[in-house]
């Protein structure tokens, strides 16, 4: 039934690309777990461990771009430190999975993780209190992104700091955030972050099940995201967040209180960044202090501008394209070639795809079926009032 | 060094010594040295322990130049005697021969020479002697040395010797070490008379740093006299006061030398972002090319002029400024142009560039740091009323200022710097007045980038220079430029040095790393009440 309401002709070239990016996301969510488990392992459509792992680190990926898109390319707020919302999402994931490691560690402490042993912790510091329960570290997981999304923001927006001057402070956000957990009296492990995981929720996090799962449960996630940022955007809400990209001052000036929808839109894509962040953890293995680098939230900025900004399912497919081919080039001969590529890339999207592939292909498929030349495009060119 | 290794039982031979050296006119005229001279050389011929004990004392006594040479050869068992030429000889370092009588070499060792056999007791003599002798050294950098060891080795046994080195010392600082040495002396030994303790602890207040309070602390607990214990403790609080201030004085340099690096890493940046409006974020790379500039021009240097080496800093400033403006033209003319109008797309293709030009000097040079040289002025270190100030930053500041005015003077008073100033404020006004205004953008970008590859050469002495120099200034240098109010170049300067200063005074307390993210918070907080700076542009010009 949802299928056929999926599948069913018409509607702008938005919906349709919209639609079958759920479409693909609902075959992946039931394909991964049976290409995994239930086909052989000798079998051509096995789907590796390596493969699994290295698609649930995409789709995480695309969580943040889909965050990061929703701010960024309905909002105008360019945030050049959304790795540290993913970041922290990952902490307090991390401090879950490190309470779960129990008397496994090397130095079979029952309370404290290794690393607090290491450096002579003689209890638990307060804010590792708590985390030891799933429901508590999940709320943390939304929580304190979107507590430090709320105070950033709160200031920012209130003193209508904006463009380029935001997107430099959010720079300098990460950058002290990436500073202060680098330092071992932070309690969190210092230069070599929180790893060794074992379980998550009593299964091993190694297990080939619990990755499908967790493969499983990243891809919902984006799903679920996808949506929740669509109606966001489709409604009255989401109007006015374009009307505030295209022209603040005008949008002021009709009387809405523009710092109340922007910090509205940055405080739950900041929430779904530390949801992706949170994914990310456990199927990578480990969290460290390097998530926070500036330049890690710079490349997040690129899938969005890749794929195309302001259309959602674009910042997404950006996400898997570059990390895809990222994986390509630094695994084979190609890696010192890497960086020149993904530097052209930034160089040739900016200059010539100023839309992104998905957004400048939804332009050409919208113009050829509806004439009307982006009638139906949320992207706008961006005005000077963006500065 | 050698007076602190000398053992206790070695006094009494150097009070012995000295007091010979004592008797003996200071400036011994040429004969009596020659004459003592020769008594040390009929002495060591003789090959026991007790001759060669006195000859020490001869040695010393002449006042010959060759002393020294002879006493560290003998300590060395390099001096060697002959029994049938009944002459002395001794080899140097590395290996040539002198005779120990003129001091002038001579072709060769002779056939039957043996060494002068030395025991422990004779070193102890020979360090003691060396020691005297360098507390007389005609080199003040070797006398300022001796008096040290002295001051820290308190050993009561040196103190004629000090007074004698003292009543002859002209220079004054010279003379000062000597009297510090002397009260640390002084101080040390018990039988010293009261009077004169008390005076020791006034001397040493007036070194005041921290080894004389290290002293006085020891004093204060340990003196038996009454008013010795009280006059260290009065000196006590007022070096205690003085070290204090001197502490926070050093630490403002250290933010004068941290605010200099940050203007200079920021000064480009403050015209390419703060007067034309672009966000490069490629400008660390432009700082790196210069550094590499620099490693290029000191390999050409080492290569062909090894003795012109001082001169590498002097010929790699115009070039890093020209290697960083070529690439700053091109960046401009080929990615920038393209983008005026469009801020975010501009900080991401710039991004894309500096990750390009990271990997091609990566590429080319390799990812491991390169070694940049630092010519003999940009080396070394004084000391000012107990701070102590290295010429490699000191020159840093002073060239950082020189920058710093040439650019102001460049954009006030050349003709280009009235277009450029002309075109920022009003573009199409300026272009209706016949300035091409694409062409002045370029060459804006070009001083800008320009001006980054000259810090470069600047931040090659102090920084490692690796493919990520850039990428650890950027943050900062934006920082700065925002932190001063964009389009002002002297609020870049006022922000970069007090962002430099609040740094180096926040660390003793916070620590480098809390300091930083404390000044980072502040920044961000301080963005929110002021989002345009410090010195904001007024007027028109803000909204275009």
């Amino acid at each position: 039934m949802i299928l056929s309401s999926l599948i069913r002709q018409g509607g702008s070239v938005h919906e349709i690309a919209a639609r079958w990016f759920v479409i693909v996301l609902l075959a992946a969510i039931v394909l991964v777990p049976v290409l995994h488990l239930m086909v052989p392992e000798g079998s051509a459509l096995h789907l590796p461990t390596y493969a699994v792992a290295l698609l649930g680190k995409y789709i995480c990926f695309a969580i943040l771009a889909v965050a990061l898109d929703l701010v960024w390319g309905y909002c105008g707020i360019l945030s050049l430190g959304h790795g540290a919302f993913f970041a922290l999402g990952g902490y307090a994931m991390g401090m879950y999975l490190m309470r779960q490691i129990g008397t496994r560690g090397v130095y079979a402490n029952p309370i404290l993780p290794d690393f607090m042993v290491f450096l002579n912790y003689k209890e638990l510091p307060w804010f590792w209190h708590g985390f030891h329960s799933f429901p508590f570290a999940f709320f943390m997981i939304l929580f304190v992104p979107g507590l430090l999304a709320l105070v950033f923001g709160w200031l920012a927006f209130r003193s209508r700091v904006t463009g380029v001057y935001l997107s430099i402070i959010t720079q300098a956000l990460t950058y002290a955030l990436l500073l202060a957990f680098f330092r071992n009296d932070m309690g969190l492990g210092g230069n070599n972050g929180l790893t060794d995981f074992k379980d998550i929720l009593g299964f091993t996090v190694q297990a080939p099940g619990t990755r499908a799962v967790l493969c499983m449960l990243s891809l919902a996630t984006l799903l679920g995201s996808f949506l929740f940022a669509q109606r966001l955007v489709n409604s009255t809400f989401g109007k006015v967040l374009i009307a505030i990209r295209d022209t603040e001052s005008r949008t002021r000036f009709l009387g809405y209180r523009v710092e109340n929808y922007k910090l509205t839109a940055f405080v739950v894509s900041a929430m779904m960044a530390g949801l992706a962040g949170a994914l990310y953890v456990p199927q990578v293995g480990i969290i460290n202090p390097s998530e926070f680098a500036p330049a890690n939230s710079i490349e997040a900025v690129i899938w969005v501008a890749v794929g195309g900004r302001g259309t959602l399912v674009g910042a997404a497919v950006g996400a898997v394209v570059v990390n895809f081919l990222k994986t390509w080039f630094t695994t084979g001969l190609l890696a010192p070639y890497w960086l020149f590529a993904l530097g052209a890339l930034f160089i040739f999207v900016t200059l010539a795809l100023p839309k992104g592939i998905i957004g400048a292909l939804l332009e050409r498929f919208g113009e050829k079926s509806s004439g009307l030349k982006g009638a139906s495009m949320p992207v706008a060119p961006v005005s000077k009032a963006a500065e | 060094m050698k007076l602190r290794t000398m053992g206790k039982w070695a006094g009494l031979s150097i009070a012995a010594l000295v007091l010979m050296f004592m008797l003996m006119p200071f400036a011994a005229s040429r004969a009596d040295a020659a004459g003592l001279i020769d008594t040390a050389i009929e002495k060591f011929l003789a090959d026991s322990f007790t001759d060669t004990d006195a000859a020490v004392a001869d040695v010393v006594a002449s006042g010959a130049q060759q002393s020294a040479a002879i006493l560290d050869a003998l300590a060395e068992r390099r001096l060697l005697f002959s029994a049938t030429g009944k002459s002395v000889s001794y080899t140097d370092a590395a290996g040539k021969v002198f005779d120990a009588r003129s001091g002038l070499p001579i072709p060769a060792v002779p056939a039957d020479a043996q060494i002068v056999r030395v025991n422990n007791r004779l070193r102890g003599t020979i360090a003691a002697a060396i020691g005297t002798l360098t507390l007389l050294s005609p080199d003040p950098v070797k006398r300022l040395s001796a008096a040290d060891s002295v001051f820290k080795s308190r050993d009561a046994a040196s103190l004629p010797a000090l007074e004698a080195a003292m009543a002859a010392e002209k220079l004054p600082n010279v003379k000062r070490a000597f009297a510090a040495a002397r009260a640390s002396v002084l101080l040390a030994s018990p039988d010293a008379d009261r009077a004169q303790q008390v005076a020791a602890v006034g001397t040493l207040a007036e070194r005041g740093d921290q080894d004389a309070m290290a002293l006085l602390r020891g004093v204060a607990s340990s003196a038996i006299a009454p008013e010795v214990k009280q006059a260290a403790e009065l000196a006590m609080s007022a070096v205690e006061r003085k070290l204090r201030i001197t502490n926070v004085v050093q630490n403002v340099y250290y933010g004068l030398s941290l605010g200099s690096v940050l203007l200079l890493a920021a000064i480009g940046l403050a015209i390419t972002f703060g007067v034309m409006g672009v966000i490069n974020m490629a400008h660390g790379e432009m700082v790196m090319l210069g550094a590499y500039t620099t490693f290029e021009v000191q390999e050409l240097f080492r290569a062909y002029a090894p003795g012109w080496f001082g001169w590498s800093l002097p010929v790699a400033i115009p070039l890093a400024f020209l290697v960083a403006a070529l690439v700053g033209i091109v960046i401009e003319r080929g990615i920038i142009r393209f983008l005026y109008g469009r801020p975010l797309e501009t900080l991401l293709a710039t991004w894309g560039v500096s990750l390009i030009l990271q990997q091609a000097v990566r590429t080319i040079f390799g990812s491991s740091n390169r070694e940049v040289g630092a010519p003999s002025y940009m080396s070394g270190a004084f000391e000012i009323y107990g701070l102590a100030i290295t010429y490699g930053r000191m020159w840093i500041i002073v060239f950082t200022l020189i920058l710093f005015l040439g650019l102001l003077a460049m954009l006030k008073l050349t003709p280009l710097g009235l277009q450029m100033r002309a075109v920022t404020q009003n573009r199409r006004m300026a272009g209706s007045m016949g300035i091409r205004t694409n062409w002045i953008d370029a060459m804006t970008f070009a001083l800008g980038s320009g001006i980054a590859g000259i810090a470069g050469v600047a931040l090659s002495q102090i920084d490692n220079v690796s493919p990520n120099l850039g990428q650890s200034y950027i943050i900062d240098s934006f920082m700065v430029v925002v932190f001063g109010g964009v389009g002002n170049l002297w609020g870049t300067l006022v922000s970069a040095f007090t962002l430099g200063i609040a740094n180096k005074l926040l660390e003793p307390y916070a620590g480098a790393v809390l300091g930083k993210i404390f000044i980072l918070v502040a920044l961000i907080l301080f963005v929110q009440k002021r989002p345009r700076g410090l010195f904001a542009l007024k007027g028109r010009a803000v909204e275009a």
